[in-house]
């Protein structure tokens, strides 16, 4: 065991969970404030839920060994995994593999919550949560880092630290979502919390180090260049949507330079261990551009992806996969991309960007499918619930109590 | 009596009730509000930053006093003097809106009347 590796592998997981509190504000200060408690329990309860799945059979079905589609029960429960065990090629102790890709498996259902804040029926949430990780996420992630087939297109698809995992695959689950679950009755207008949502912008940004930064899952220069071009993405992106909100509105918005940043983080996940700082740049500034573009288009559209999770995770995620098969630097990452000559790895990205995308809309929407027709679930709250915000509605909670009398 | 109850712009808040002060006002009470009126409204980004929504309400601050009826008249003016900007009456300066009173009753001593004002 190297316990530099260790230590650094033990804070990184930590920071990754810090994520998805941040998420929580993030989003919560974006919606009215009658379903501010909603919107944060969303995350909130994804980190109960996901732990308790992720060390019984989640962690299984990701990383045993199985088929090139889906792990096995072997793992489940965690059995057979001694406590100084250490995981395969690398420094750091099995259990704390586990751990790391926990935090990643907690933060990626709370990620699609944006698309259906303000109505989506929180018991039935639970349970969506529990069945989407089991069997969206943990295939995903087994295909592209557990072994499975997209390990195994053309040189591998690369992706470093969950662009695919993740960003799609969130990204695609929320417009399936989004489609099922209809529009808000009568939606807001602006965020409730502006500082919120930057505090949480803050948090992500500072999270993301260990979720990029970790994923060499050792404290080397691989790590620290993931650490570099992360911040150089989410820095380029920022600055790029501030500049397009400028031109367009002769404005910059808070809330549009913190979604930048986070547009930035996103499409640079993929790519960290395989790009240097200055294809880091050209990602942040596409990220920032395709992003804020994808943003206006939404809303041209009947979708009400109350939160933009596939215009900034979906588009994100898809720039950052296919950006890296062309910004990867052999020298980096082990593998070369398109500006080094090798203009095939682009398309095994494609591959890659195609199967999560597509797998992942087609089941979730089968899931949420079958539990809106379950007795007792159903997906959308009531209509008067929904007026009277989730808060009081399916929490029995008011954010900010403000009577003389408390 | 009469209760004169002042809709005003928040930032103006402060040089009303300085104004009423010296105007003699015993007493005042305001809260924030949000209304509707000749004024265009604001521009504000909506949703997650990428577009521009026009709100019509805004937010205004609502005064409210009880004087006795020989003072209406100085209260307006300091009210009118104060609340308007520097640059003189703009739309959205607010509203004034009078209404005689039956009764007022200090809690302490229970006097009523103008001796409660």
């Amino acid at each position: 065991m190297d316990s530099g590796d260790t230590a650094w592998m033990l804070t990184a997981s930590a920071l990754v969970l810090l994520m998805t509190p941040g998420l929580a504000f993030f989003y919560g200060g974006l919606v009215r404030v009658k379903n501010v408690i909603s919107t944060i329990m969303y995350s909130f309860i994804a980190m109960a839920v996901v732990s308790v799945v992720w060390v019984l059979w989640g962690y299984s079905l990701a990383f045993g060994e199985g088929t090139d589609f889906i792990g096995d029960f072997s793992l489940a429960g965690l059995s057979g995994i001694d406590i100084n065990d250490i995981y395969p090629g690398t420094g750091i102790p099995t259990l704390l593999f586990v751990i790391f890709q926990m935090m990643f498996a907690i933060i990626t259902p709370a990620l699609i919550t944006g698309a259906f804040v303000e109505r989506f029926k929180f018991t039935t949430y639970i349970v969506f949560v529990a069945i989407w990780v089991s069997i969206v996420y943990a295939p995903i992630a087994h295909w592209v880092w557990g072994g499975g087939w997209l390990g195994n297109v053309g040189d591998g698809a690369l992706d470093f630290a969950g662009g695919t995992v993740v960003h799609i695959n969130a990204g695609l689950a929320a417009v399936a979502a989004a489609l099922l679950v209809g529009k808000r009755r009568d939606p807001g207008v602006e965020p409730h919390n502006v500082p919120y949502v930057v505090l949480g912008a803050a948090l992500l940004w500072f999270g993301w180090f260990g979720f990029n930064a970790g994923s060499g899952l050792a404290a080397d220069g691989l790590d620290i260049n993931a650490f570099l071009v992360t911040n150089t993405a989410a820095a380029a992106a920022a600055l790029t949507w501030g500049l397009l909100s400028q031109i367009q509105t002769g404005r910059m918005g808070a809330v549009g330079v913190a979604s930048g940043a986070v547009a930035g983080l996103v499409a640079i996940t993929p790519a960290s261990g395989y790009v240097g700082v200055m294809g880091a740049l050209a990602i942040g500034f596409g990220a920032g551009a395709l992003c804020y573009v994808a943003v206006w288009l939404r809303s041209r559209t009947s979708l009400d992806d109350a939160l933009e999770v596939f215009a900034v995770h979906g588009v994100g995620g898809i720039w950052g996969a296919i950006a890296t098969g062309i910004f990867a630097a052999a020298a980096i990452g082990g593998t070369a991309g398109a500006i080094e000559g090798n203009g095939g790895q682009v398309l095994t990205q494609l591959v890659a960007v195609l199967a999560t995308g597509a797998y992942s809309f087609v089941v979730t929407v089968v899931i949420l499918k079958v539990l809106d027709i379950v007795p007792g679930l159903g997906i959308r709250v009531s209509e008067n619930d929904e007026a009277q915000g989730l808060d009081l509605s399916a929490h029995g909670e008011r954010a900010f109590v403000r009577d003389g009398a408390d | 009596m009469i209760k004169i109850e002042a809709i005003i712009r928040p930032e103006r808040i402060n040089m009303v009730t300085s104004a009423l002060e010296e105007a003699g006002c015993g007493g005042f009470h305001y809260q924030n509000v949000t209304g509707q009126g000749q004024q265009r409204g604001v521009e504000v980004f909506t949703g997650r930053g990428g577009r521009l929504a026009t709100r019509a309400t805004v937010s205004k601050t609502l005064l409210v006093t009880v004087v006795p009826d020989e003072m209406k008249e100085t209260v307006i003016e300091a009210i009118i003097d104060a609340a308007r900007g520097p640059d003189g009456g703009q739309i959205g300066d607010g509203k004034i809106i009078v209404s005689p009173v039956s009764d007022v009753v200090r809690v302490r001593t229970g006097e009523r009347g103008e001796a409660a004002l």
